[in-house]
Formats: structure tokens, sequence, C-alpha cells
């Protein structure tokens, strides 16, 4: 650890490497925590098989490859099919968990987060597995190698958020769902079925994991087991961000994003989950601290 | 009162006789029942703060990999250095006489227990700070942050994982004793969880989960008894992971020693499954868990854990009240709820205060 | 101890509270007396809850001072403030729902001198009892006492909040609106429980109440607040002609 932290100070460019790359990794963090917070924010569940769907939007790629398409390809695939997904589970699932306490929509979907671990797992089995997408690097200057798929994917994250954004402000459906998130019940006595609402934000989360799912496969490796690291990432920027907070958690998301990396780098590889795990736990702590501050008033 | 406790002889002395004819009856299966007590000694350990709290942990798994990773260290290094065996994977072989390794063992399974709770001391205050949902998330992430910090550390073998002395004698033997200590920790415990109920620790705990901010007012040392009663569970839980490590004998980090996605949840379902929050409900929960999962598994033909991750969400989704939680409010009478002059209460609840 | 004749439980002297821009108190002082029940009324949104919470102990204080039998208590925390013996109960009731009546009362006895192990006594000693079930008769609540908690009406919640905050034997209880929600039938019995507590219990009231009638008819002091502010201090009959309190009522602003 005292040897790699002296040799940043010794090649700082080496720095300026895990930084940028740190950010290219964030873009998607941030995707994924988008997803998170429109569930969390709209129905108030906490999808702990966020990371789980995510992996899932890998495999479809990965099957995709395996049929010989580019993994690019797969990107339409996945939203369409984790759409779709995304409602059944609602319908199955979620539906029934929406109005109950929270640690209920917690626990069913840490259930779902394992289902769906098992079934990639007995399909394509624990092995890592990589979506190739052969699109070369390019260099800035002599020592930052940046692959281009990563800037492909940051700008396709941005795209995608872009696509949502517009999507919430403009469309009939986005504004539905945004009168939702303040006051459901009000919606409901607007003539919202918001019942319709929650499935829809529930799929469109689906969709937005798939869509980040296509690029982390492309990227890194996917295994059925690495999704509850994506779904704690998600929480962290979440949690710190705060929900409704866009700017926020695109900014957390890469603060994350460096964070992962720089840390990876000081610490060693192995304690890479270690410290994104233990920032999950710091931003709580720290969570927790506001709010001893800032009491509500106790009526 | 007087009534129940009757009836809880009753339960012991079946369970007891349970444990006694069950490995005689079916000698085969000495192992698989003593993970059967495991099982009951987690959910009932996870029931103290999840049912009876309030505070609904997804990672109390870290103090059964905490126990497990503590009994290790002190068994070994009593004979030979830790650092050393573990990087020779499992080249050294240490010789233990009889006594070395009872010593050790007893030794280790006390530093097991002693580890996880002095961890449960320092780390609830924070911890327990945090409520409903975040306090589920962050103790999953302190259980997942525990595993891959042991996994890291090369002191312990990081990912490697350690053999554990391995029990002079025969092997038939060595899995008796490890079933005898496995059955007596689950109903010791179970004991002890009974206690810790009828006492005031008892009612504060469960004034916590009713009402945090109410307890508060009221001037009891919520943040104390929080700590406290998660350490409890953390001890035992330690003791169990120390026992469970040597009875593996070997061990490593993240599928035996800090299982979240098994072990960290069947004790949460099982506590559901069986009703939360009663006395009996986990016992009954990790029993009936643990027989259907045995039992089926084997013809599912790999699908098993397709099917554990749905019985999870079918459980939680339908069924979330548990066995006893429902047959409570069908039945309350029967366990001593709300009757004191017949079912006439009810109907005058109006204002019947005057 | 004072030279006054009056020996003060509470003394608050120029407490104010903002949350974010709203100053929610404004320079507030009031004193409530060993022994007796104090009122405080004031119109919705006048700070009453809020000095209640800042008393008790749920936020810091912007400035001030709130002693507690002499000693300054405007830092320490809620459970801290309730061990010294000033409990407070909720408007909106709060019981532990899930238990029953004797349980909830249980579980109410003192924390004042309790030593970390003394918590794992045996639940059912006989003093305890006894005295839960005594004071269950005082509210009217005897019959009930192993019916779970959640299941009665809200005014025997109310009730049962009550007579919890009595098993605590407490110094000083702050109610907050101890009638809110009652049905008008049983506000007069309760107004008798109070004066009753008072007497003899000897605990110490300060009553925050809408209902102008109970108030006169309970409190011997009584203290106005109006946007946030001590409108005026004195016996009801002071109060009741009090022009600036007729003002703050009729909605003159």
């Amino acid at each position: 650890m005292i040897d790699n932290l002296y040799l940043l100070t010794q090649a700082p460019i080496l720095g300026v490497d895990l930084i940028i790359q740190g950010l290219f990794i964030g873009a998607v963090f941030a995707l994924i925590a988008y997803g998170l917070a429109l569930v969390w924010g709209v129905m108030n569940v906490k999808n702990l098989a966020q990371g789980d769907m995510v992996i899932l939007g890998g495999y479809i790629t990965y099957q995709a490859t395996l049929w010989g398409y580019h993994p690019i390809v797969a990107l339409p695939a996945a939203i369409v099919l984790m759409f779709m997904l995304g409602w059944i589970i609602y319908v199955l699932i979620i539906r029934r968990v929406v109005d109950r306490d929270m640690f209920t929509s917690l626990l069913a979907t840490f259930g779902l987060s394992l289902l769906i671990q098992q079934v990639l797992n007995l399909i394509y089995g624990p092995e890592v597995k990589v979506a190739e997408s052969g699109f070369g690097d390019f260099e800035v200057g002599s020592f930052i190698i940046i692959q281009n798929v990563r800037l492909y994917s940051l700008l396709l994250a941005a795209a995608l958020a872009l696509a949502i954004v517009i999507f919430m402000k403009k469309s009939r459906m986005g504004q539905a769902i945004r009168a939702t998130a303040q006051d459901a019940r009000a919606a409901r006595v607007l003539g919202i079925d918001t019942d319709q609402v929650y499935a829809f934000t529930y799929a469109l989360n689906a969709s937005i994991c798939g869509a980040a799912g296509v690029l982390v496969a492309m990227i890194w490796v996917i295994q059925p087991y690495y999704g509850i690291v994506y779904s704690i990432r998600a929480f962290i920027i979440v949690t710190a961000a705060g929900l409704g907070n866009l700017p926020g958690v695109i900014l957390t998301g890469f603060g994350l994003g460096v964070w992962e990396n720089v840390a990876g780098f000081v610490f060693g590889a192995e304690f890479a989950v270690a410290a994104v795990v233990i920032m999950l736990v710091a931003v709580l702590m720290y969570r927790l601290v506001q709010l001893y501050r800032v009491r509500q008033v106790v009526r | 009162m007087k009534q129940s406790t009757a009836l809880d002889l009753r339960v012991y002395a079946g369970l007891i006789a349970f444990g006694i004819l069950g490995p005689i009856l079916f000698p085969d299966y000495v192992q698989t029942i003593a993970v059967m007590w495991l099982m009951v000694l987690m959910a009932v350990t996870w029931d103290i703060t999840g049912g009876q709290m309030g505070y609904n942990s997804l990672g109390n798994v870290c103090f059964f990999g905490i126990g497990m990773y503590a009994s290790a260290i002190v068994q070994i290094s009593q004979f030979t250095d830790v650092a050393a065996y573990t990087a020779a994977f499992g080249a050294i072989r240490v010789e233990f006489t009889d006594a070395q390794y009872f010593t050790g063992l007893f030794l280790g399974l006390i530093a097991g227990g002693i580890a996880a709770a002095v961890f449960a001391l320092l780390i609830g205050p924070a911890m327990l700070g945090l409520r409903g949902p975040y306090f589920a998330i962050g103790t999953l992430g302190l259980a997942v942050a525990v595993g891959e910090l042991v996994a890291g550390w090369g002191y312990v073998g990081g990912g490697g994982g350690i053999s554990m002395p391995v029990y002079p004698g025969d092997a038939g033997a060595g899995a008796w004793m490890f079933y005898v200590l496995l059955a007596v920790l689950a109903l010791g415990t179970h004991l002890v969880v009974r206690w810790l109920y009828s006492t005031q620790f008892g009612l504060a705990i469960n004034a916590i989960r009713d009402d945090e901010d109410k307890a508060d007012a009221m001037g009891i040392h919520a943040n104390r008894y929080k700590t406290m009663a998660w350490a409890f569970a953390a001890f035992f839980m330690g003791i169990g992971g120390a026992i469970f490590g040597n009875m593996s004998g070997f061990i490593e980090p993240l599928e035996v020693a800090f299982p979240t996605a098994t072990f960290g949840i069947f004790m949460v379902a099982m506590a559901l499954l069986g009703g939360k929050g009663t006395l009996w409900g986990p016992v009954l929960g990790a029993i009936l868990f643990h027989i259907v999962k045995e039992v089926t598994w084997t013809y599912l033909l790999g699908w098993q854990w397709v099917a554990l991750g749905a019985i999870i969400i079918i459980n939680i989704v339908y069924f979330q009240q548990g066995i006893l939680g429902w047959a409570q409010d069908r039945w309350p009478a029967a366990f001593g709820l709300t009757v004191d002059r017949g079912g006439a209460a009810r109907p005058a609840a109006g204002e019947a205060a005057e | 101890m004072s030279a006054g004749a009056v020996n003060n439980v509470i003394e608050v002297r120029g407490v104010s509270k903002a949350f974010g821009g709203v100053q929610a108190n404004t320079d507030i002082s009031i004193d409530v007396p060993d022994g007796k029940i104090t009122g405080l009324i004031g119109p919705n949104g006048s700070g009453k809850t809020t000095l209640f919470n800042s008393i008790v102990g749920y936020h810091p204080i912007d400035g001030g001072s709130i002693k507690f039998r002499g000693r300054e208590i405007s830092s320490l925390r809620v459970p801290d403030i309730a061990r010294l013996g000033m409990l407070r109960t909720f408007q909106q009731t709060r019981i532990y729902s899930k238990m029953n009546c004797m349980d909830n009362m249980q579980i109410s006895v003192s924390h004042r001198d309790s030593s970390t192990f003394s918590i794992f006594a045996s639940r059912d000693t006989g003093e305890i009892v006894e005295e839960a079930e005594r004071l269950l008769e005082f509210v009217g609540l005897y019959e009930k006492r192993f019916l779970i908690s959640g299941d009665l009406s809200f005014g025997q919640q109310k009730l049962l909040e009550f007579a919890m905050a009595l098993m605590n034997r407490p110094k000083v209880l702050l109610l907050d609106e101890p009638t809110a929600g009652i049905n008008p039938t049983l506000i007069n019995g309760l107004i008798d429980r109070l004066k009753r507590a008072n007497e003899e219990l000897g605990v110490t009231l300060l009553v925050i109440e809408h209902n102008m009638r109970v108030i006169m008819n309970l409190a011997e002091q009584i203290s106005c607040l109006a946007h946030g502010e001590l409108l005026a201090t004195g016996s009801p009959d002071d109060l009741q002609n009090d022009p600036r309190v007729i003002d703050a009522y009729l909605g003159a602003h």
C-alpha cells in the first residue's frame, strides 16, 4: 500500500489516468443509480435486485455475441427484454409488496436477486464472461490509454440519461410518474392509474439496468454473482446524493468510480470490493450524523 | 404464564428426544441433523434483533464468520505460527495430541463467541443508529465488507482459506462430537433467549420495536439495550461459527465463513417462515426449512438454488407473518394473548373507559 | 431554593428556535412552579409544540437557557432528560402497540437509577405489577390490562399513555393536548384524573391545550404564545380578559 502511494507521488500521470478511468466507470454507476432512485422515489421500493438486473443485461449481450452479433446490437434488445421482464416481475412480486413495510420489499427483491443469480449460474456457469467489442484504444499523451469502448459507453450512458430526463419531463407517462412520486394518493384522486405507473416505473428501471448491463459486459467481465456489488454501488450513490437529485446522482457516480479506481490501486485489487462496501457503511454513517443534526420535530 | 411454561417444557423434551433419537435412527444423517441445529441457532439469534427488537439485519452472518476465524486463529496459534501455516497452504501438518486438540477447541469456541460479541459491541452503537431499510442494507454491506477484508488478509490465508486442526480419532466420533456441540448450543441458546424475553430487557427491546422514539422519551436506555441485544446474538452466532468451522475442517471467507447469499439470508427466511417475534417460530421455521431443503434437494437436479430463491420470495410476499404468527392471529387465546374477560372486551371497546 | 416564595421546577429563559428561515420560538421565558399545574395555550402554529420539544430535548435550541430543578438541561438529550424525571406525552398518542397494557406499564418504570444489569431482573416482581395494576385502575383500564394496547380505542390509548407516564413517577409531566380527539363526555373524567395525579401523586404538570374550557378549569397559571412569542402569562382570569390573548384567538394579526 505504501509502495503504491509512493508510486503515485513519483508518477502523478498515473493518478490522472486512474481518475480518468474512474470517471468512465462512474458514468455507468450513475446510470444504474438513477434507475434505483427512480423506483425508490416513485414507489418506495429499495430494489436489491438492481445489480442482478444489470448482470442479466450483460448476459443478454453475451448471448448476442454467442450468436455472432456485435455486442452493441444487444442494446435495443436488452432494453426491450428487460422492460418486459420488469413488468412481469412487478405483476408477480413487487405489486404485492409496494404498500408494505420497507423491509418486506427489501427482502423480496433480495430473494429476486438470488433467483436471478442462480438462473444465470445454471445457464451460463460460474465462470466470468466478456462480450468483446473490438473497438480498440486511443492514446492521450504517451501514458494514458483509453479504450474506445469506455468512451462510447460514457456517451451512450449520457444519451440514455438525457432521453430519460426528456421522457420524464415531456411525456404523459413521465408526468404521471412524477406526480405519483410526489403524492400517490393525490395522483389517484386525479385519475392517475398508479398501479400502471408503478409497473411502468419498475419496468423502466429494469430496462435502464439492462442497458447498463450491455455497457458493463463490453467494458468489464460479468459473472452471475457480481450483481450484489452493483446494487451496493447504486445504494451508495442514491443514499449519498438523495432522491430526485439527478445532478447529485451523476456527480456521486463519478466520485464513486474515481474512489473505486484509486482505492483499488492503492490498497490492491483484492480490496477493491471491500473499498466499495466500506464506502457504503461510511455513507450511511455520514447520513446518520446529518440526520442527527437536523432531527425532525416530533408531535 | 404457568400454562406456557408447561408447554415450553414439553417442546424442549420433544426436541431433546429428537436430538438424541434422530442421529441414532438415521446414523447416515448425523451431519445433516447437526446443520439443522445450526439453522435453529441462526434463526433464534437473528430473531433477537429482527423479531423482538425490530432491527432486521441482513448481515448477522458476519458474526458467524468472525467466530469461525477467531477460533481458527486461537486453535492454530497455540502450536504454530499462523502466517507460516496459512502460507504453506496445508503443507504444514500439525500433529495435535488429544489434550492439545481439545483444549485448543475449547479455547477456540470461547474466543469465537467473545470475538463476535466484542465486534458487535464495537460496531453496534454506530450501525444500530440506522433505522429500517438503512439498517438492513448497512448490515448487508458490513457482512460483505468483513468477508472481503478477510479474503484480502494474508495472515489468515486470504481467499485461500485455512485447514482446521483435524479431530484426533476416527471421523465418526468427530461427527458425533460436533453434532452434540451444535445441538447443545442451539438448545442452550434458546433457553437463554427464553429467559431473556422473560426479563425487563425483553420488554425493553419489544418497546424499541414498537416505538423507539417513545422508548427514548420514557427514558429507556435504548441505545445501550440495542447494542446489548445484538451482542447476545453475536456471541452465540460466534460460537456456532467456531463449531461449524471445526466441523467443516476447512474454512475460507466467501463460501464458508461469510456466505451472505446462503446462511445470511436463510436465517431471515427461516425466522419469517416460522413467525418472527415469537419464541418458537424461528425454531419451527428452521426445522421445517431445513427438512424441506434436504428432502427436496436431490430431486431438483441443479435447480435447487433457483427453487430456494423462489421459496424465499413466496414466503416473504405471500406469507410474511409466518406459521406461528398466523396461528397467533387465528387463536390468540392459545398464546395467552388478549383474553381476560372472554371476548366481551372487543365489542365494548368503543369508549368503555368510564 | 431561590429567595422567592415559589420554587420553580422548570425555568425557561429567553429560548429561541428557528427551523431553516422560520422562527418558531423567539425569546420565550416561562416558569413552571413546583407542584402546580401550568398551562400553555396559543393558536395553531404559535410554537407550543416546538417549545415542548426544546424543553424535553428533541432539538438543540438556538439561544437561551432551560433549567430543570436548577440544572441546565438545554444540551441534554431526550432519554437523559427523561431519566432526570421530566416526561412528555405526545399529541399523536404513542404507546407500544403490539404489547399488552400490563407490559406497556411494566416497561415504563423509572429508568433513573437502573444499572446495566438490573434490566435483567424478572418482570414479574410483585411491586411493579401491583403498581401497574393500581395505576391502570386509576385511569379505568384495569379490566383491559391484558388486551393488546393497539386494539384499544384512541381515548383509551391516551389514558394508557398517561398511566405509563405516571408509572415512571416523574417529577414533571408535559402533556401535549391531552384532550385532543377524546370523546367530550370523557373530558371531565380526564380533567379530574389530571388534577388527582397532581394532588395525590405530587406530579407537576405543564399542559398544552386547545380547549379553553379545559385549561381554564385545570391550570393555576397560563402562558399564551402567538407567532412564536410569549404574549402573556397570568392566572386564567387574567388571560381570559387580556385583549392581546383574545385578539390572538379571534385571528387578528
